[in-house]
């Protein structure tokens, strides 16, 4: 150790700083996911701003037709927004990353005087919980399904759960919802659909008890449902075709002809090889089902962050739609991060080679 | 030209040899013939029967009948008649996002993987980040500033945004050809460029080209759905996601005796995207000898 570091003293120049941050794979990818939530934060801000038509424009408009002077309306559009329109466009969007990197993302539009970050972290949790949660379903479920199909592969079994897993990934997520409302509470009366609106009922307190965890599974149960079911086709199909090309490795062939037992193959060699390709499709997955919520939170009005974008673009409030589309690319961001890093640790040769293609 | 015509001619030879080996394959047959069923029916059907100028009290929310096959609506209109006059702008959309999104990704795609090199790692990874950026969010946003009002624009706006898990395929189908005997051996005799594209490599990919396409337009419904159900896209006129929007609104939801309204609008689209998936699973099938065998 001591040698290393004689041979190679510590410079901090910057061709050095770039060398070893590429290097790195924690470093990289943390990189990386700094810059992807940058370009989003990028794109909204020449949306909100520099576009023509934009949101600014727009709200100063709609300010003047309600009665507003037009100076007063430019400066109450520019305060909502916590931006100085009499600076140069640079300037403005530099003073806009920093308060978004510091948290600001200025004042709602039509719920007057309440911080839209305030209104982001009080919601915020529904969605991860929700999202998360049906994600791991999704994930083990999917995963058991497809590696069931592939050992019964051509049974009826594996017929049958084909069939199914294409119907369900072929249909959009939305009409699923729909059908759910439709069939569990219109047509069969089973969930009592208008009751379970909002994350939680009027009355419970959020506690560390028994009651406040059922009555928020009660609400969740449905949308959890359809998540899952609008998500778990394409991973039993993956995770179908993936264990198959597994199943056909030479090293499994070996560890069955050393006679090891069916369900030590099934842990140690396939389980774990054929998973690994599944770790890449994560990140599509959970940008899209972050991307389904906006819909199916509405939906069954669940309220978390989803709902509240849905309710954002309906009364066209440009602070919490800029600050709401900021978390959610920072969320997917960093679920994919750790989705990544899962990854390296499950497979040491990415985080040598340093490949994820 | 007449390389491109050349290479056209070829892709069509392909096609015909596709279809012999489809016509074996049933789920990819009826997926093949719904669509082209769907298409027909949204492009020629309001020919024969246009919309109904106005609406009927009498028949409010009927059932199904003899007169009514798929029930009427809440202003008493046949449920099926609007159905096929409502298909044209969700084909149109769905059609038109999935050739420019495959334009975009085969030309970007390709480009990366005959630059190589730098341009290439560097062209990738912005495509890595691309993808994770949550879509739906980020079109809704800009679906409510840019002006959506003709089914160009809007399928511009989601190509934009959908094409570089595409371009990403490609290019890793273009490397893994420019490895094979017979473009080695076209480049060797130095047969240029754009003969290699167009003569060698084109053909070769169109069945995976064709597949990915039908991926984006499956996508492309789905985001069109959601634009419509959020009340972004205001179509004027009826199509399957107003209709739906429409039904909701006076609410269908909570009243089994209207169900049909609802249902037979999501009826189409399910239908639609069903007919799409099977379709490309049966080509990815025929293209893929080893997936028939093995999988």
């Amino acid at each position: 150790m001591a040698v290393t570091s004689q041979t190679q003293p510590q410079t901090f120049s910057l061709p050095a700083l770039v060398e070893r941050v590429t290097s790195n794979y924690l470093l990289r990818r943390l990189v990386k996911a700094l810059f992807t939530i940058w370009v989003v934060t990028t794109i909204t801000f020449f949306v909100i701003r520099a576009m023509p038509g934009n949101a600014i424009d727009i709200m100063i408009q709609d300010l003047t037709l309600a009665g507003v002077s037009p100076d007063d309306a430019r400066n109450q559009a520019a305060a909502l927004m916590n931006i100085n329109l009499n600076e140069p466009a640079y300037m403005q969007y530099l003073d806009y990353l920093g308060n978004i990197a510091r948290g600001d993302f200025g004042n709602s539009y039509k719920s007057r005087g309440l911080k839209v970050a305030d209104i982001i972290a009080q919601i915020l949790p529904w969605t991860v919980f929700s999202v998360g949660l049906s994600l791991m379903i999704t994930f083990t479920l999917g995963i058991l399904l497809g590696a069931i199909m592939a050992y019964m592969h051509d049974t009826w079994i594996d017929h049958l759960l084909s069939n199914v897993a294409a119907t369900l990934d072929a249909v959009s997520p939305a009409l699923i919802g729909l059908l759910a409302i439709l069939f569990f509470g219109v047509l069969w009366k089973i969930v009592p659909i208008p009751e379970m609106r909002g994350a939680m009922s009027p009355g419970i307190q959020p506690e560390f008890s028994l009651e406040f965890f059922a009555d928020i599974f009660n609400h969740v149960k449905v949308l959890l449902l359809v998540y899952v079911l609008s998500s778990i086709g394409s991973w039993m199909l993956l995770m179908k075709s993936s264990t198959i090309s597994t199943l056909g490795e030479d090293y499994v062939t070996v560890a069955r002809a050393r006679g090891l037992s069916d369900v030590r193959i099934l842990t140690a060699y396939v389980g774990r090889n054929a998973t690994l390709p599944l770790f890449t499709r994560l990140a599509i997955v959970i940008g899209l089902t972050m991307g389904g919520s906006v819909l199916l939170e509405t939906l069954f009005t669940y309220r978390g962050i989803g709902y509240q974008l849905a309710r954002a673009i309906s009364e066209r409030d440009y602070p919490i739609m800029q600050g709401i589309i900021i978390v959610i690319t920072a969320a997917v961001v960093f679920a994919n991060l750790i989705a990544d890093l899962l990854y390296g640790w499950l497979d040491p040769r990415i985080r040598i080679q340093g490949g994820g293609n | 030209m007449t390389q491109l015509l050349d290479s056209f001619i070829r892709g069509w030879r392909e096609t015909v040899k596709t279809f012999k080996l489809l016509s074996r394959n049933k789920m990819g047959m009826f997926g093949f013939l719904m669509t082209v069923t769907i298409v027909f029916l949204a492009v020629f059907g309001p020919m024969i029967w246009p919309p109904e100028p106005s609406a009927n009290v009498q028949d409010i929310n009927a059932g199904i009948s003899e007169k009514h096959w798929l029930g009427a609506d809440f202003s008493g209109q046949d449920n099926l008649r609007k159905v096929i006059n409502g298909g044209k702008d969700m084909v149109t959309v769905a059609f038109l996002t999935g050739l420019l999104a495959t334009l975009f990704g085969v030309v970007i795609g390709s480009f990366s993987a005959f630059a190589g090199g730098s341009v290439d790692s560097v062209l990738m990874e912005l495509v890595n980040i691309w993808l994770t950026i949550p879509k739906l969010p980020l079109l809704i946003v800009l679906a409510t500033v840019i002006k959506l009002g003709d089914p160009v624009t809007f399928s511009l706006l989601m190509a934009f945004l959908d094409w570089p898990s595409l371009s990403r395929q490609v290019r890793s189908q273009v490397l893994s050809l420019k490895k094979r005997d017979f473009i080695e051996a076209a480049t060797m005799l130095d047969l240029g460029t754009r003969n290699i594209i167009f003569d060698e490599l084109l053909p070769n990919m169109m069945s995976f080209v064709v597949i990915s396409m039908i991926g984006t337009m499956t996508f492309a419904i789905y985001q069109q759905v959601s634009l419509v159900f959020l009340g972004i896209v205001p179509y004027s006129g009826s199509n399957w996601g107003v209709m739906i929007t429409a039904a909701m609104n006076r609410g269908v939801l909570y009243n089994p005796q209207a169900m049909w309204s609802i249902l037979a609008p999501m009826g189409a689209i399910v239908l639609f995207q069903l007919a799409l998936v099977s379709f490309a699973r049966s080509l990815d099938e025929v293209f893929n000898p080893r997936l028939r065998t093995t999988v």
